[in-house]
Order: C-alpha cells, then sequence, then structure tokens
C-alpha cells in the first residue's frame, strides 16, 4: 500500500494532465475497470443497425429544442386577444397557450426553427422506433437473452405515441383540440368509471381551464422522464449483451466481430447523431410542419376538414373511424362499444408485438441464447407473423385516413371504410399464407444456390448443341452463410399413453404448443438444409445441369 | 481482448486476395472459413491518398465553421418578419430558411468529416471479441441462494407471521392516500352532462352576426350555426358551454321530413339539430344540400336531417339530438327548452 503510494508521488507532476485527471476520477469511481471493459467494445457493423441510432438521436434532439420551447411557451388556457405581428391573427380571441406559440413562431428569432425541428424530430423518432422494432424482430433478435430489452424498447415507442400526442396536443390550436375532444369521447366511453375520469382528468367539463396546465408536466417532466430511465437501461443492457451480428465468415454464437468503440464506432457513432441533427435541421428550414397559425386556435364548435393527427397516431384513428357504432342500451345505462372496443383494441393489438418475445420463447422451448441473428426466411412462421402484424397495421392506417384516401384518389368513403373493416381481419391471414410461401420459396432458392451454385447470366453452348447456363460456385463464405441456421424439430407431445398402456394427461396449453410449435418447427416450415453429401455429389458429378 | 490478431505480415493487397474458398472442400463444405483476412484500403498503403482523405475531412469540418459563422450572421441581419420566394418551396421566412439551412450544413457536415475520418483513415480491422455467457456459474447461484436463505432466516420473515401480514396489509392500504389526493382533480359529473344553456324562450343567435335568427333568415340549402342568446365568447366559461350548445338549422320542404317528432320539433321545416357528434364530440360541419345529410369530418359519421338525425354511416352510436323551435311573437326563432337528451359522445350514465 505504502509502496504504491510513494510510487505514485514520485510520478505526481510528471503524469500529462489528462492523465492526472483520469487518476483523480478513477481514485473516486473507479474509471479505468470501466474502461478496459469498454473502451474496445466490439461493434458489429451493419446498415440495419442504425437505425436504433437514429431513434436515440432524434430522442436527444428532442430534448434539446424541448427544452429551449419551454423557456417561451405559456402553458396556460386562459383567453387573450392577439396582437402580435401575425396579422390574420390580429384580434381573435385565443388560449395564452395557442398565442405563445404564435410568439414562438413569429416574434422568437429561430423560434419557429426549434419548433419545427422539435416536430420533426418528434416523427422521425417514432419513424425510426417502428422501423428499428422491426429489423429487431425479423432478425430474431429478441430471443433470450434480450427479450426485457425488446420490452424496453417497445415501452419507449408505445410512451413515445403517448409523449408526441400530449406534445401536438398543447399549442391549443383547433386540429390538437379537436384530438383532445376525441380524448373526451374516449374517457366517456369506459363504462362506469368513464364520467368520473373525464371530469377529473379536464377538471370538470370539456375543455375547461386545466387540461394544458395538466398536460405540460405530464409531456415535458413525467413520461420523457419515464422514457429517459428507459432509455438508459435499453442502452445498458445493449452494451451488457453486446451487440447482435448476422452470420458470416468468422461469427459464431460465442465471439462479437466488429470495430472497436474507441476509435471507428465512436467516430462513427458521434458523427451519425450529427448526420440525423443536421437532416432534421435542413428538413425543417424548408418543410413546414404544423402551422398552427392557419389551423387557428382551438373552438369545441369549429373544426376544418381533413383532421389527422399525427401518423403514430393513424392507427388508433383507423380503429375508432371504421368501427361501426355499437352502443348497447339497457337498465338506464349505455355500452359505448363503438369507442370502446377500439380504444381497448388499440393497445391490445400493440402489446401482441410487445409480448411476443416471450410467447414465441413459449412455444419453441428455446433456452439458449442467441447471437447470430436470423435471415427472415429462415423463420417463416415468425417472419409471417410479423407481416401479417404489420398487414393490419397498414390497413389501420389507411382508415386512419380514409378520407383523404377518398379525396385524393376519387375513392366512396364508404368504400374505403368497408376496405378496411374487411381488409383488417382478412388482410393479416391474406399476408400470412402469402408470407411464408414466399419465405418457403426463398429458402428452396438457397439451397439451390448452395448446390447448384449462382446463375451467371453467361450461356454456353455444348458440344452436342445444347445451350445450358454456367453456374459459378459460391465462395465457403457465401456457402456457410447459406446453411449455418438450424433446423430443429417442433416439439412433441409424446405417446398418448404411458409404458402401462394408461392414457397420459396432457393439457390443453400443451396441446396448443405442440401445434403452434409444429407451425415455427414442422416440415411446412422447413426446406431441409443442403447435406454435405448432397453437395458432395453434385460437385464431384458430372456438368452443371 | 481480441482473440484474433491478425498480423501484418499475413495480410495481402486487395488485387492478390485469393478467389473464394470453395475450391478448398474440405471435410464439410459448408463450414465457417473463419474471419477473412484483412484487405488494406488505398489510405493504408498510400500516404498520399491518406493526406488527400485527411484534406477532404479538415474541408468537411471548416465548412461547418463557415456555415456556423453564417448562422450567427443570418441571426442578426435577417429580421424576423421577411419573407422570401424560394423555388420550388415558395414564400417562406427568410430567417427560418437561413437559420436552418446553415444549422444543417453546420452539424451534417461536422457529421459527415467524423465518418469520413473513421471509414478512410482510422483502422478498419474487423477483431472479434469473445461473448460469455449471462447465466451465472452454479456455484455462484448456489452461494446467492445461500445468502438469500441466510438473510431470510435471519429477519424472520417466514416465521413472524403476525408482523409480516400486518406489513402486507400496512404496505397495501398506505397508497390509498395518494388516491384520495386525487378526488379534488375535478367535480363528480352529477348531471352536468344533460344540460346545456338552452332553455325556454332563449332566441337562436346567429354565430357570426351575433343577431338573433329570423325564419327568414334560413334559405333552403344552407347550414346555418347558431348559438344561445345572452352568450359571448368573453364569457369565463364560454368554452366549455360552446361545446355543448353549439347548434346548426338547415331548412327542408315540410313534407321531405320523413320523422314525425322531428316534424313537430320544427317551425315551418327549419330543423335545430346539436352541431356536436354523437361519436366522440367534434363539430360537424359539412352538410350536403340534396340529401340533406350532415358528416363529421373527424370520423366521417353521417347522418340524415331529413330522418331525425339518424345515423347512416360511420362509427356514431345514436341519432343528433334535435332542439325543439318555434317563432316567437317578434318574429324571432326561439328555442322551446332544452334538448330532451344529452348532446355529445354517449356514456356510461347517459342510459
Amino acid at each position: 500500500m505504502s509502496t504504491a503510494t510513494d510510487t505514485d508521488a514520485q510520478r505526481r507532476g510528471k503524469a500529462p494532465a489528462g492523465e492526472r485527471v483520469a487518476d483523480w476520477a478513477d481514485g473516486r469511481l473507479g474509471i479505468y475497470s470501466l474502461a478496459r471493459a469498454n473502451m474496445r467494445k466490439i461493434f458489429p457493423d451493419h446498415w440495419s443497425f442504425m437505425l436504433g441510432e437514429v431513434a436515440l438521436y432524434s430522442f436527444i434532439i428532442i430534448i434539446l429544442t424541448g427544452v429551449y420551447l419551454t423557456l417561451f411557451f405559456h402553458p396556460s388556457m386562459e383567453e387573450v386577444v392577439y396582437h402580435g405581428p401575425y396579422v390574420p391573427m390580429q384580434g381573435v380571441r385565443m388560449s395564452e397557450a395557442f398565442a405563445s406559440t404564435l410568439d414562438i413562431s413569429f416574434e422568437v428569432r429561430g423560434g419557429l426553427l426549434i419548433r419545427q425541428i422539435h416536430h420533426w424530430a418528434a416523427l422521425v423518432f417514432l419513424c425510426a422506433m417502428f422501423v428499428h422494432m422491426m429489423r429487431v424482430f425479423f432478425t430474431g433478435a429478441f430471443r433470450k437473452p434480450r427479450e426485457v430489452n425488446w420490452l424496453f424498447g417497445f415501452l419507449l415507442f408505445f410512451l413515445g405515441m403517448l409523449t408526441g400526442f400530449t406534445g401536438y396536443s398543447l399549442p391549443d390550436d383547433l386540429l390538437s383540440g379537436t384530438g383532445l375532444r376525441f380524448i373526451e369521447g374516449v374517457f366517456l366511453s369506459i363504462p362506469v368509471v368513464g364520467t368520473y375520469i373525464s371530469m377529473f382528468v379536464f377538471g370538470g367539463e370539456f375543455p375547461g381551464m386545466d387540461l394544458i396546465p395538466r398536460l405540460y408536466p405530464v409531456h415535458v417532466l413525467l413520461l420523457p422522464g419515464i422514457m429517459l430511465g428507459l432509455l438508459v437501461a435499453h442502452l445498458i443492457l445493449v452494451f451488457y449483451h453486446k451487440h447482435t451480428q448476422f452470420p458470416g465468415a468468422g461469427k459464431t454464437n460465442k465471439n462479437v466481430v466488429g470495430m472497436p468503440l474507441l476509435p471507428v464506432y465512436m467516430a462513427k457513432a458521434g458523427g451519425f447523431f450529427f448526420l440525423v441533427f443536421g437532416v432534421i435541421a435542413v428538413i425543417s428550414a424548408i418543410a413546414t410542419i404544423n402551422p398552427i397559425w392557419t389551423i387557428g386556435p382551438y373552438r369545441p364548435d369549429q373544426v376544418s376538414t381533413g383532421a389527422q393527427p399525427d401518423w403514430y397516431m393513424g392507427f388508433a384513428e383507423g380503429l375508432v373511424r371504421v368501427m361501426p357504432g355499437w352502443e348497447i342500451n339497457a337498465w338506464g345505462h349505455t355500452l359505448v362499444l363503438g369507442v370502446f372496443i377500439p380504444i381497448v383494441a388499440f393497445p391490445l393489438v400493440l402489446f401482441a408485438i410487445g409480448f411476443y418475445p416471450f410467447i414465441e420463447g413459449w412455444i419453441t422451448g428455446d433456452k439458449r441464447e442467441h447471437h447470430i441473428l436470423d435471415r427472415p426466411r429462415n423463420a417463416p412462421t415468425r417472419t409471417a407473423f410479423g407481416v401479417a402484424w404489420l398487414t393490419a397495421y397498414f390497413v389501420m392506417l389507411v382508415g386512419g385516413g380514409n378520407d383523404l384516401w377518398a379525396t385524393h384518389f376519387n375513392l366512396s368513403i364508404n368504400s374505403i371504410t368497408w376496405f378496411v373493416r374487411i381488409g383488417f381481419f382478412a388482410g393479416p391471414v391474406l399476408a400470412f399464407i402469402a408470407t411464408k410461401r414466399i419465405c418457403m420459396g426463398l429458402q428452396r432458392r438457397d439451397k439451390d444456390k448452395v448446390l447448384h451454385g449462382r446463375e451467371t447470366g453467361i450461356i454456353k453452348r455444348l458440344p452436342h448443341g445444347e445451350f445450358v447456363e454456367v453456374h459459378a460456385p459460391l465462395t465457403q463464405e457465401q456457402m456457410h452463410v447459406l446453411t449455418q441456421h438450424e433446423q430443429p424439430k417442433a416439439y412433441e407431445l409424446g405417446p398418448e399413453v404411458d409404458e402401462n398402456g394408461v392414457p397420459r394427461k396432457v393439457g390443453a396449453s400443451q396441446k396448443l404448443r405442440a401445434r403452434l410449435s409444429k407451425s415455427y418447427y414442422g416440415k411446412d416450415a422447413f426446406i431441409p438444409k443442403p447435406t454435405s453429401e448432397e453437395y458432395k455429389e453434385i460437385t464431384s458429378g458430372h456438368g452443371h445441369h | 481482448m481480441s482473440s484474433h490478431e491478425i498480423s501484418e505480415a499475413e495480410e495481402k493487397l486487395p488485387e492478390e486476395r485469393a478467389q473464394g474458398g470453395a475450391t478448398a472442400v474440405a471435410e464439410d463444405p459448408f463450414a465457417d472459413p473463419g474471419l477473412p483476412e484483412h484487405e488494406h484500403r488505398q489510405q493504408d498503403i498510400d500516404e498520399r491518398a491518406a493526406q488527400r482523405s485527411e484534406r477532404t475531412v479538415a474541408l468537411l469540418f471548416t465548412v461547418s465553421m463557415l456555415a456556423t459563422i453564417a448562422f450567427i450572421a443570418s441571426y442578426v441581419a435577417l429580421p424576423v418578419d421577411k419573407y422570401i420566394y424560394v423555388f420550388p418551396i415558395g414564400h417562406i421566412s427568410a430567417l427560418n430558411f437561413a437559420l436552418g439551412v446553415t444549422l444543417g450544413i453546420a452539424l451534417f457536415a461536422i457529421g459527415a468529416g467524423a465518418v469520413h475520418w473513421a471509414r478512410t483513415l482510422m483502422s478498419d480491422v474487423e477483431v472479434a471479441d469473445e461473448r460469455h455467457a449471462i447465466e451465472a456459474s452454479p456455484e455462484v447461484k448456489a452461494k446467492v441462494l445461500e445468502d438469500f436463505r441466510t438473510g431470510a432466516q435471519e429477519s424472520g420473515f417466514g416465521r413472524r407471521k403476525l408482523a409480516r401480514n400486518t406489513l402486507f396489509g400496512a404496505l397495501a392500504l398506505v397508497p390509498l392516500s395518494g388516491v384520495v389526493l386525487l378526488r379534488d382533480l375535478g367535480p363528480l359529473p352529477g348531471t352536468k352532462l344533460r344540460h346545456t344553456t338552452w332553455a325556454k324562450g332563449k332566441r337562436l343567435m346567429n354565430y357570426n352576426t351575433m343577431q338573433p335568427l329570423r325564419p327568414e333568415d334560413i334559405s333552403v340549402g344552407s347550414l346555418t350555426f347558431a348559438m344561445p342568446e345572452g352568450m359571448t365568447e368573453e364569457d369565463h366559461d364560454f368554452q366549455t358551454e360552446i361545446a355543448k350548445a353549439a347548434l346548426m338549422l338547415v331548412r327542408l320542404q315540410p313534407d321531405n321530413i320523413k320523422d314525425k317528432r322531428e316534424l313537430d320539433w320544427s317551425h315551418d321545416g327549419i330543423v335545430a339539430f346539436s352541431k356536436i357528434c354523437t361519436h366522440v364530440g367534434c363539430p360537424i360541419n359539412l352538410y350536403e344540400q340534396q340529401t340533406h345529410h350532415v358528416l363529421c369530418p373527424c370520423h366521417q359519421s353521417t347522418f340524415d336531417l331529413s330522418d331525425g338525425g339518424r345515423v347512416i354511416f360511420g362509427p356514431a352510436g345514436h341519432a343528433l339530438p334535435q332542439l325543439r323551435i318555434k317563432a316567437n311573437d317578434q318574429g324571432y326563432l326561439e328555442a322551446m327548452g332544452d334538448f330532451s337528451e344529452p348532446v355529445g359522445p354517449a356514456y356510461w350514465e347517459r342510459g
């Protein structure tokens, strides 16, 4: 101990300043041990791994610009008469929230830019999370040990939608006020306690004077605070689990191949933050978003046509629009199914994909860690389920914009609504079947490629006059990639009777699991992989066809 | 750290790299060939190329600096209310355009410079790192379980059932205080949603002119909006009251009115319906003259005003409430009472 102190003392003054600062920090925070594990941490490279980064960076941009906006925004529903520089609104009564948003847009220099960056970044954030989630889903990156991290990511997406909604409600313009009125209708539709919830949330009857001041802390503190916590947990787990990688030469389930954090990944990822921020800044300079000055202040008796929520609420909007108006009146009470069913279906459909990792884990019974990503074709049932889910999602997005589809494509709004009503149920089924078949076709093509090589497009004439296409053999790496995946056996219930001939009891859940497992791992899910015997027989053979 | 080190001597230049490995069919033709050899980039072997890359990176960083200066210059120089024409965007705020573009370039150039630096000048040798199982080893697990057992035993949590159960009870009850505190978030609903400002004898005021409406003000084919007499925009509760009281009027040929009650409640073919959609409360504002259908622009619920405000399409669950009107002695339209049923979206107590 004392000798160590002596050497430290001898060195003091000689070490470079950076090292001395690091020494100071290490003595208190233990940063050297932290850096030893992480400074040269390996990150695999693939373009699709940047989707999550886009989400992360747009979240940071939203926080930065959001803090700026809080300096100027007044979250108040007190009525004022506008006397600012924007002529069309002069003399118009509006809430302070709306008036201060006009001030940010027309009087604060750069305020409009920051407002537009904030809103654009929010759209990019949700979009990036959605696409990132789909990347993780279709490549099976959510499998053990990453199920919990998938759940964190999913919650971020879900809370992101809520935060976005509360955010675009704050300016108290005609469009966002209409959205809040819709929320009132949703609260009212809740059986038994609906009117109470509505009164408590709005501080009385809609719209009241309390809502914007109440939404404000939810939007700037509560939801972002929870999201920041989830985000940090998400990133810690990414570090802890180490990133997944696509199959390739030298890549195994036991290693991670890529570039070290310092310097390459740090430079690329750090630089990418500036790329994302730069692109969003330019978009905000040239593309107007949410021009509340043309929409006008909110009045509950006014509305504009073509009212649309931000894109990520389009799915919920669609459910509400295409649902038939069922109301059950009995014993002096009303059950408003026409609003209540869609609003329950909205989170249920989302949570169907949110809990998917646990469902797949139960079906397959796979308890191993997976760090090599699946090619989507090699997991046909999962891929088909994902496409079916996406189909339902996008059909409802059409439903959410049924008025715009009608006006832009000269279609009947009634036909579109009926198309969506049927398509929401039929579309996923068709998509499931089609996707599964496409996956099987792609598996067949992989097998052909491995056994017969890649088509070169070169036509050769044989001595006896026959034309054949020359096939070039794949490299060993390519063959490895096309054959490295597993084709596990489906879970089986075992014999129906035990060794004494007595029928065994098999629970309904086990039967269901066996059926689903057959769908995942049965003979309809896999084209048997080419074996090396097959390969050797063909390549040692005679000619190419 | 790295388990796979590649010595400089083993590396090959791109053109020397062997074509594929398919010819080397060993025991298993599909075996993992292992990490490929590192390929040198031009910058790794040609210092002049590396210097060119460095100059490109420096140029990008310089562009960023210039853009930041331009940003500050535009902030100072451009007035906030100056509008310019920019092809093909149109007339836009000069300041917003200048600030956004310069900020965008300043940021993008930093990112582009950093990424170019990483791609061309930093080492691009791929290295492999080992993964370790997340699960703890059996020894660690056994130790943890043992520790837990000891701790639990020492606490007496399992043995002192009375203490434990009362603790559960206390912990379950204490959050109720928080719930109770939420009571004053708002008033109880009572019958608030059943009433509007409309009352017997209140005249119908034109929504735009704030003048009382006469039957002759309302022509066939037009949609007129009205609010109750005595209500002004300056009222403290105007927003809350208009959210329920908003009214729309159309004139039909009396023999076109299919619903008997609607005819009774009309005046000379003029019918007054709540403007608030019965779906989720958007104001209805689209009127089809020929069919007498009104459409809510939010979710496209369609109501037939010639048939008691019946829902004919869309997600609304019940007909629009009608307001009973008449012309008074002075010839103004007036309400004969409040709406007979709650306006707006349905709710549990509506019945």
